[in-house]
């Protein structure tokens, strides 16, 4: 029973490694870009609560009503100044200017906040939690996360479908010089796309702050788990990161059911195997169209 | 060239320019009056050149891997790692002399590689540079388990012991001075004869554009292999030297000897010195060597600085330090590349 707790708490987990990775796959479907300070711009929603609630004393949810907007706009910004230099630099340049600034972020807020580690308050719903048996209890927490998740998984989904933004975004993914030709401005849809990126981030980073404690080196182990998720649910699809991030999850879960330290072990080798397993279907798909040919 | 050739038949393939038979013949000499340091110079200015080194083998192999392989490793950590405690392992555990266990630690840094490089080579762009860091960090994680205790930990271990009971701490310092400078030599050796031969040439085909050389019969997977062992083997030579140098290894955490600091480093040198040129990471190993000793002290400022650097030099100055000089006034001074030379009005290009 303790395992099947283990799988239903790691598939809750998923839920926020999704929300996590929606962004980043938003980013680099749209500018085929991977922003390796994803994880670290989570870090700062997260720490930007904690201010809030610390010195305006107001609840972790109320602050993401200040942090979510400010997050847009530190989206927009990074993508009109660092980003869109790098993007036009070749491909190999944005990975260099974002992996700079995941450092920068790290060591500017142990600078401010201390190495020290942080948490966030999770209000009344963090102790309670819905008992199905004497060894099964899903913590309502838990629950309200992986609602959130789905909730912003399916309005950016719904977003790309049905709105004008969408259909830009669309377009600009498809070819960005055909989309401009019809009038769209390619560069101001990739500073939309970076600020809902972040926006996405900073709400995982501030959930993620109240499930757990965090310190400034945070960011890079969520980087990492975020591109777990997108690789594993296939790169693409919403829903796919979705289920990405809760093989993720249950994989993290159960290997810390095992050993505590095997958390994040099990997740990264989950995430190998997949990349094993693409690399021997293409191998053996390329053998199999030679056979076909020759 | 053909086209070339018959637009300007006073043309010639050109690699060695007096410029450069020069300087390589000095970097040559060089390199034999730096190996009698130990004689001349004291403790102090050895354990700075020491250091100097392993940075420049480091700035080395990730350059060969970004700069002619077009392949950004965010995890060339984890084979300085794995470098480091193969030679913990070899030296420790089975009592082997602590310089032969770097050695052979060298190459189980490439032997590593070779599975890693089936997995992850296939990636494009940030999908591998993000492969090579959970790689890394998998390898950090699993050697912090090994149940053995001269090895696993999180509190770390120690090379004191195979050191101490075989030199006392000036032949220690002799030594490993010596092996890092033979290691940077080699190494340089290695890379200069690499990219000299036909492989320079497919490697610079496959950096301009992948499909394109694929279809003129490169072989993509073979050449990045070959840089990406051969960037495992030296990284894991960097992280021997380190161990013998400081003795006690971390195996978690960003300043540990898995760290991805060592690429927040790697990634300076080689931008400030010149992404894909081969002089580049040398300069760029004695900028970060200033920023070391004359930077700020505080650890937290010294990254801040040095990730800032980093992005400046990548959207202002792309070509680093050396790749500018370079395109300014058309030097070489160690030729990896040809150069076409137009006999008539003595103007070379490269």
């Amino acid at each position: 029973m303790t395992w099947v707790s283990a799988v239903v708490h790691g598939i809750l987990l998923g839920g926020i490694y999704a929300l996590l990775a929606s962004g980043l796959a938003l980013m680099f479907g749209v500018m085929r870009i991977i922003n390796l300070a994803h994880g670290s711009l989570a870090l700062i929603g997260a720490y930007m609560a904690f201010l809030f609630t610390e010195h305006v004393h107001v609840s972790t949810y109320l602050a993401l009503a200040a942090v979510l907007p400010g997050a847009l706009v530190v989206g927009y910004v990074l993508q009109r100044t660092m980003l869109e230099r790098s993007l036009r630099a070749g491909q190999l340049v944005p990975l260099l200017t974002t992996f700079g600034l995941l450092i920068v972020i790290a060591n500017l807020l142990q600078y401010f906040f201390s190495p020290d580690v942080h948490s966030l308050d999770e209000g009344s719903i963090g102790t309670a939690s819905w008992r199905v048996s004497s060894s099964l209890s899903i913590p309502w927490f838990d629950v309200l996360t992986f609602g959130v998740a789905v909730v912003v998984l399916g309005g950016l989904q719904l977003v790309l479908r049905f709105t004008q933004l969408g259909r830009e975004l669309r377009a600009t993914a498809e070819d960005a010089d055909t989309a401009e030709l019809v009038g769209i401005n390619a560069r101001s849809v990739y500073a939309r796309a970076t600020a809902i990126a972040v926006a996405t981030a900073a709400l995982a980073g501030v959930f993620y702050g109240m499930r757990s404690s965090f310190d400034p080196n945070a960011g890079a182990a969520q980087l990492l788990y975020a591109f777990e998720a997108v690789v594993i649910g296939g790169i693409g699809s919403l829903w796919g990161t979705l289920g990405g991030g809760i093989v993720l999850g249950v994989a993290q879960a159960v290997g810390a059911q095992i050993n505590p330290e095997y958390f994040a072990l099990s997740g990264h080798l989950v995430f190998l195997a997949v990349l094993v397993a693409r690399t021997a279907m293409q191998a053996g798909g390329i053998r199999l169209t030679l056979r076909g040919v020759g | 060239m053909s086209a070339v050739a018959a637009g300007m038949p006073d043309t010639r393939v050109q690699r060695w320019t007096p410029l450069s038979v020069a300087f390589t013949g000095g970097l040559a000499g060089l390199v034999v009056l730096l190996a009698f340091a130990p004689v001349v110079l004291g403790e102090n200015s050895q354990n700075n050149l020491i250091q100097l080194y392993f940075l420049v083998i480091m700035a080395m192999m990730w350059n060969a891997l970004a700069g002619y392989g077009g392949l950004v490793s965010v995890g060339q950590q984890g084979f300085i790692g794995i470098g480091a405690y193969a030679a913990v392992f070899l030296s420790v555990q089975h009592s082997l002399n602590p310089y032969l266990s770097m050695l052979l630690a060298t190459f189980i840094g490439g032997a590593v590689a070779i599975p890693v490089a089936a997995v992850v080579l296939w990636l494009r762009a940030g999908a591998f540079a993000i492969a090579t860091w959970v790689v890394a960090e998998a390898f950090a994680i699993l050697v912090s388990l090994d149940p053995n205790p001269a090895i696993g930990g999180g509190t770390g271990t120690s090379a004191l012991l195979p050191f101490n009971i075989r030199y006392t701490p000036e032949q220690r310092l002799h030594y490993t001075y010596w092996a890092a400078l033979g290691a940077v030599a080699v190494l340089l050796l290695l890379l200069f004869v690499l990219l000299r031969s036909r492989l320079g040439g497919s490697l610079q085909a496959i950096r301009d554009d992948e499909e394109a050389a694929a279809s003129v019969g490169v072989r993509v997977l073979l050449g990045k292999g070959i840089l990406f062992v051969v960037a495992g083997a030296g990284s894991a030579a960097a992280g021997t030297i380190i161990l013998a140098w400081q003795l006690s290894i971390l195996p978690l955490g960003p300043d540990s000897i898995f760290g991805v600091n060592w690429t927040a480093k790697m990634i300076f040198m080689v931008l400030v010195g010149g992404l894909g040129t081969f002089e580049g990471p040398i300069i760029g190993a004695v900028a970060l060597y200033v920023l070391q000793t004359y930077g700020p002290n505080n650890g937290v400022w010294y990254f801040v600085l040095l990730g800032g650097i980093a992005i400046g030099f990548a959207l202002v100055l792309p070509r680093g330090i050396w790749g500018t000089i370079q395109e300014r006034f058309n030097v070489q001074l160690l030729p990896v590349g040809y150069r076409l030379r137009t006999v008539s009005n003595g103007k070379g290009t490269t």
